[in-house]
């Protein structure tokens, strides 16, 4: 059981009254990955979470959690997971800790660990000083992080995180991120949600793209923007015959490809992107005599790989999902 | 931020028992604790919840008691009233209780605790022992008032120890069914329209007024319904008035009731899960 994946589902499937939700859905998280669960508002990403958090049972299909089925062994299950939603859970009239002792004792933490456990996850979310506070007066990163620690406080193998960073402003984002990181970086396999490609890029390993109730696309973040396209040297030009005569130099056609669809005064140019490469295409350029009004090295962004896989691109990121 | 040591790591062998019962004492316990914390930090309601009692009796005993008086016989208006002010007290406790379990509930917080190895029914536990805590201070509050117009029980130890019996099992039947309605209402608003019965009821009780004086129709549902034989044994207890059967009847109707709620809660409660969120 422990060589288990972190998470092994195999053709889940939901459906609340006639609407389906989940339409086989198959994840594997292995130990100490982080995999980040992309996908528009009702994609699954929530209800597929709160199934493998043992919250919602599956209607089709099998999930096993370190090892542990989610509806048979549902109890081993929350002994070794966290799940951090995207309403917080805490209590605002409560201090921060107050909070965590309450997490802690329902976590089963012996008694005389408590206290320590408490004080180490305060320190190290930065909540020391505001430990005697009620959670009330919190700001939006402080609670954040708060709700963070309290589903920490057992050392979790398995941490589920909905959506961990909606609605915190970039200063608390990354907050958030480095105490993530942190977490994962002692061994807690990770899955996280979220419409933040940024946020994907910045903590995944592995990203697993789900649209309409199933995973469409499921890499590394590298890999799946190389199913896109490759990086390229973009050439912006001053005329028509500029471009034809770099496009001649290069073995390329003029065309679509930069700035308005049919534009003829753009170039672009494949690249893997190395030093040399580049170096190349820009003196194969500079050798035509032709100066460009502009050029760029792009390389595809996950929004792109997002838009190419799901067909329509990403939310507006204020938006929350609704599974309900 | 300090680094943290959050490793994953095997957990003691008490800890890691996946038996149900293993540490339902502790649960119990804490979500106790965190209820009466809770409800103490909620001073608007507790300020409330002494304050209502105490207006109302001071228009019962000052406005309408010289009128009632007239239709008394043997004892004052204050000594009759008392208890109706105290079941009064209790039911806008439960109301309260039906709130917090609705904010719970539409919160994220039940979704933690039913995401660890926690038997999700200790929360309503740990509610309803909440609610008789908060509901013994504003009583004592009430009748330490009731005290200082004029209120003067004969009770011996015993009895008064068997009103508080009794006041202590009201408050945990009605609480059990605020409980219930907090576990099945879906907004705050649907609670508090809930609960607004458990604070009509008792006006159509002996509370107030002996419900010889209602209509036959109301008359018989005063007679009848729950709130009557708690009230006749609470004042019989405490002021020496005719007990009868009601000892008897209040504890049946509110083991009854107790009983039914707490497990129509716990079964809904039970059943969230499988249900969209």
């Amino acid at each position: 059981m422990n060589d288990s994946p972190a998470v092994e589902a195999e053709g889940l499937t939901h459906r609340y009254g006639s609407v389906g939700v989940l339409d086989g859905v198959d994840l594997t998280l292995h130990r100490g990955e982080v995999l980040a669960l992309l996908g528009p508002n009702g994609a699954g990403k929530t209800t597929t979470v709160r199934i493998l958090s043992t919250l919602l049972e599956p209607t089709g299909g099998r999930a096993r959690v370190a090892g542990f089925d989610v509806v048979r062994e549902a109890r081993r299950v929350r002994e070794v997971i966290s799940v951090t939603g995207q309403s917080a859970a805490v209590d605002d009239k409560l201090t921060g800790r107050e909070n965590l002792v309450t997490m802690a004792r329902l976590a089963h933490l012996p008694r005389a660990e408590v206290r320590a456990r408490v004080d180490e996850l305060l320190d190290a979310f930065d909540l020391a000083s505001a430990a005697g506070r009620r959670v009330g007066t919190y700001s939006g990163g402080m609670r954040r992080r708060l709700d963070l620690a309290a589903g920490l406080v057992a050392r979790p193998r398995v941490l589920f995180l909905d959506e961990p960073s909606t609605g915190l402003d970039p200063r608390a984002r990354q907050d958030l991120w480095d105490v993530v990181r942190d977490v994962v970086a002692q061994g807690t396999s990770l899955l996280l949600t979220t419409q933040y490609l940024e946020e994907a890029d910045q903590l995944a390993d592995r990203v697993a793209v789900l649209d309409g109730g199933r995973v469409v696309a499921d890499g590394t973040p590298a890999a799946l923007k190389a199913r896109v396209g490759e990086a390229a040297v973009e050439l912006d030009l001053a005329t028509a015959d500029d471009a034809a005569r770099v496009g001649s130099a290069l073995g390329l056609v003029p065309g679509p490809g930069v700035g308005e669809p049919g534009a003829t005064t753009a170039l672009r140019v494949p690249t893997d992107g190395t030093l040399a490469h580049v170096r190349d295409v820009l003196d194969r350029v500079d050798a035509t005599g032709v100066v460009p009004r502009g050029w760029s090295v792009v390389s595809p962004t996950l929004d792109d790989v997002y838009l190419a896989l799901t067909g329509h691109p990403t939310e507006h990121p204020t938006e929350q999902e609704d599974a309900a | 931020m300090t680094t943290l040591a959050t490793a994953p790591r095997a957990r003691t062998a008490a800890a890691s028992s996946a038996r149900p019962g293993a540490h339902l004492a502790a649960d119990v316990w804490t979500m106790v604790r965190r209820c009466v914390l809770l409800v103490s930090r909620d001073v608007d309601s507790l300020v409330m919840g002494v304050a209502l009692p105490v207006m109302l009796m001071v228009v019962f005993v000052y406005v309408f008691g010289g009128a009632i008086q007239a239709g008394l016989d043997g004892t004052t208006y204050l000594n009759y009233v008392t208890p109706g002010i105290v079941l009064l007290c209790a039911g806008f406790g439960a109301a309260n209780t039906a709130l917090a379990v609705q904010q719970d509930v539409a919160g994220g917080i039940v979704d933690r605790f039913r995401s660890m190895p926690v038997t999700a029914w200790t929360l309503l536990v740990g509610h309803v022992v909440a609610s008789v805590v908060k509901n013994l201070v504003t009583t004592g509050v009430v009748v330490g008032v009731a005290y200082l117009m004029g209120f003067r029980p004969d009770a011996t130890l015993a009895e008064w120890l068997g009103a508080v019996g009794i006041i202590v099992l009201w408050v945990v039947a009605i609480t059990w069914a605020a409980t219930f309605v907090g576990v099945v209402v879906r907004s705050v608003d649907a609670a508090s329209a809930a609960t607004f019965v458990m604070l009509f009821v008792p006006y159509v009780s002996s509370a107030f007024v002996p419900p010889q004086t209602m209509p036959a129709l109301l008359r018989g549902f005063a007679e009848h319904q729950p709130v009557t034989p708690v009230i006749e044994t609470i004042r019989g207890l405490l002021t020496g008035t005719e007990l009868g059967t009601s000892p008897v009847l209040a504890v049946v109707w509110c083991v009854g009731i107790a009983t039914v709620f707490a497990v129509l809660a716990g079964v809904v409660f039970g059943r969230r899960r499988h249900r969209a969120g």
